[in-house]
């Protein structure tokens, strides 16, 4: 070995090398071992999974559960599926996120770049939003609904998801928009931008990595939230996380393992896809939020 | 009526003050430099005429317009930042008529003023490119292209060479200076680098601690510095500052001060005044640049009176074109520059020639020049 190689901190070496893969291979097959239980028992008929063997691959490859568990199985009263529940979620966060990313980046750049007197005290105060339990405020968001005469209704979770999240998104923007050259507005106003006129042409053109951040965090919140849901909606606008739950766990009739696990996996498909098309943005924009903010 | 006039102009954040009663007018076609070391205040004057910080009192005004509460926009100016600021998400030609954009003209007579100030500041091949594509240099032009395109009545330059490495910013420091030759437009410049206030200015306002120490041409603010803050800042290398003692007899006044061979010299003013005379037997500070003290070869023929003593050399330091010679002159360091071919040795006894028509007395309490 030469001598430059051996000064080296780490070495990769033949061994090592495989006890890193060994290692990387046991984790991952960890992590993913939920998914792939479920995913096996999905296409199974029911009589194999009570039969006895969860882990044993299909006999019988079948789609079956996974119809059913889309348009025809029995949640609460009636036999709709998940179906018209995963539409109830979509129509709720897909305005939901949007509305709290949009004042969130607005906030941010309010907080950052028109300061005014108190602007701390008050993020500081939006900052507080962030640690509040989400069980304290379902007796004040139910007044408020009501007052409001949007209880039960999609417009009404989307509201309590924008005042939920907005805590959220302002921290996120604030501190993305906290390095942005202050300089670019100066300019900015001088060639004779006003105030929504820069954010609309030079702020939120350079936002995406952070937009991107706000998005998966309130859509994956938004999409597996399950108390706001059972709390809030009516049985036209109960959210895919609630009716999974009336899915799972009715207590007539024979219980659909199959089915559960197909639903199961129909209700986390989207943030699924989130991730996947976007993950990789997501970790750089935490960072160029946070570790310069 | 001056173009830009900036009448006893404060600026407080709360109960500080941070500009102090500022009085300066600059005429059409002038290029006025801000200069000072960073916290005196010349940015935030300079963001003051631009609009972008409130005057807390007094009033600026252009071509007799008062512009107080003025948005930046409506004040006709054009301002270069230090970073640039260009829009990172918009294409150089769009960087360029974005301005007027907003101001509402015509895309083809946009079109036609981005091709004219492209052509000039030859940036035409970069219009497509995004800021982040262009070198530091383009940028700077680009950015300078920004301003230019808006046809301003004053353009202000916030440190815009700052960023620029050593060799490109002493070019672009020149195009700056054609360009104003060119167009005869009315220039405030911040800078804290004293080579560039001296090189571009027409006059040079020096600032510090929130007041203008002086405000005159580059020759008025280089041989007559009104104190000693002026003295020491402007001019590279820096003036020697010496304590001496003023001495007044028969022949004339003097300057007098121990070597770094602890012989006291007496050194001759060549045109003294009459305030130097009452300062006889007081301690006072001499001031002299480098260039007035050479090697007796190298000594100016036309000044009026050169004293030559003979010092001991601290250390040399060859810098090409000169070589700088350290010695000891009342009790401090005092640095010469002689020709580079001369011959001077550390440790060495050598005669230096010292041009006293250049030697400036300074008050020490006061610090203000006495003339």
């Amino acid at each position: 070995m030469s001598v430059a190689s051996t000064e080296n901190a780490i070495s990769t070496g033949r061994i090592t090398r495989a006890f890193i893969y060994l290692m990387l291979i046991l984790f991952a097959t960890f992590y993913l071992l939920p998914f792939g239980i479920m995913l096996i028992n999905s296409v199974k008929p029911l009589s194999e999974i009570n039969g006895g063997n969860m882990m044993a691959l299909p006999q019988v490859f079948t789609l079956e559960p996974w119809f059913k568990a889309w348009n025809s199985a029995q949640i609460g009263v009636e036999p709709t599926g998940l179906q018209p529940y995963f539409w109830n979620s979509l129509k709720m966060v897909f305005p939901a996120v949007a509305i709290s990313t949009v004042l969130g980046a607005l906030n941010g750049y309010v907080l950052t770049k028109w300061r005014f007197k108190g602007d701390t005290i008050l993020f500081g105060l939006m900052l507080f939003a962030c640690f509040i339990p989400f069980q304290i405020v379902l007796i004040p968001m139910a007044r408020v609904l009501g007052f409001l005469g949007i209880a039960g209704s999609t417009p009404g979770l989307v509201l309590v998801h924008v005042v939920y999240g907005l805590g959220f998104t302002t921290l996120y923007f604030r501190n993305y928009y906290q390095v942005f050259p202050t300089e670019l507005i100066r300019a900015a106003q001088i060639d004779g931008a006003g105030f929504f006129r820069i954010f609309w042409r030079i702020m939120l053109p350079s936002s995406g990595p952070i937009i991107v951040v706000s998005v998966i965090w309130q859509f994956t919140n938004i999409w597996n939230d399950f108390l706001f849901g059972a709390s809030f909606a009516d049985l036209d606008s109960q959210p895919m996380t609630v009716a999974l739950n009336n899915l799972v766990s009715s207590s007539t009739g024979v219980k659909e393992y199959n089915v559960h696990f197909a639903g199961a996996i129909l209700a986390a498909l989207p943030t699924l896809l989130v991730y996947i098309v976007a993950g990789r943005y997501f970790v750089r924009g935490l960072m160029a939020g946070s570790v310069k903010g | 009526m001056s173009f830009l006039k900036i009448n006893n102009a404060t600026k407080s954040y709360g109960s500080t003050e941070v500009l102090h009663n500022i009085d300066i007018d600059v005429e059409e076609g002038e290029f006025l430099v801000l200069v000072g070391p960073s916290g005196c205040g010349k940015s935030t004057l300079l963001n003051m005429i631009a609009g972008l910080e409130d005057i807390t009192s007094g009033t600026i005004s252009i071509k007799g317009q008062t512009m107080n509460g003025v948005h930046p926009s409506k004040r006709n100016i054009a301002m270069v930042f230090q970073s640039y600021a260009l829009y990172p998400n918009m294409t150089v030609g769009q960087n360029i008529t974005f301005g007027l954009e907003m101001h509402g003209i015509a895309k083809p007579e946009r079109e036609k003023a981005m091709s004219e100030v492209a052509e000039m500041l030859q940036i035409k091949p970069l219009l497509s490119r995004k800021p982040g594509q262009l070198s530091g240099g383009q940028r700077q032009r680009v950015a300078m292209g920004r301003a230019l395109v808006r046809d301003p009545d004053v353009f202000l330059f916030d440190e815009p060479l700052s960023n620029l490495d050593a060799k490109l910013r002493v070019d672009m420091r020149t195009e700056i200076k054609k360009l104003h030759q060119k167009l005869g437009t009315t220039i405030v410049y911040v800078t804290h680098d004293q080579i560039e206030a001296m090189t571009l200015s027409t006059r040079i306002a020096v600032m510090n601690g929130g007041y203008v120490q002086q405000l005159g041409t580059p020759k008025e603010i280089y041989d007559t510095p009104a104190n000693l803050f002026v003295a020491s800042f402007m001019g590279s290398p820096s003036m020697n500052l010496v304590p001496a003692k003023v001495v007044a007899n028969g022949e004339g006044i003097f300057a007098q001060l121990p070597t770094g061979l602890s012989e006291q010299v007496n050194l001759k003013f060549s045109n003294p005044t009459e305030a130097l005379k009452s300062f006889d037997q007081k301690e006072i500070v001499l001031g002299i640049r480098p260039e007035a003290i050479t090697d007796p070869d190298g000594a100016d023929q036309k000044a009026n009176h050169i004293e030559q003593i003979t010092n001991r050399v601290i250390v040399t330091e060859p810098a090409g074109s000169d070589t700088y010679v350290m010695s000891s002159l009342g009790g401090k360091d005092c640095n010469a520059r002689m020709r580079a071919d001369a011959q001077v040795i550390a440790g060495q006894d050598v005669p230096f020639a010292i041009n006293m028509d250049k030697a400036l007395p300074f008050d020490p309490f006061s610090e203000k020049r006495i003339a």
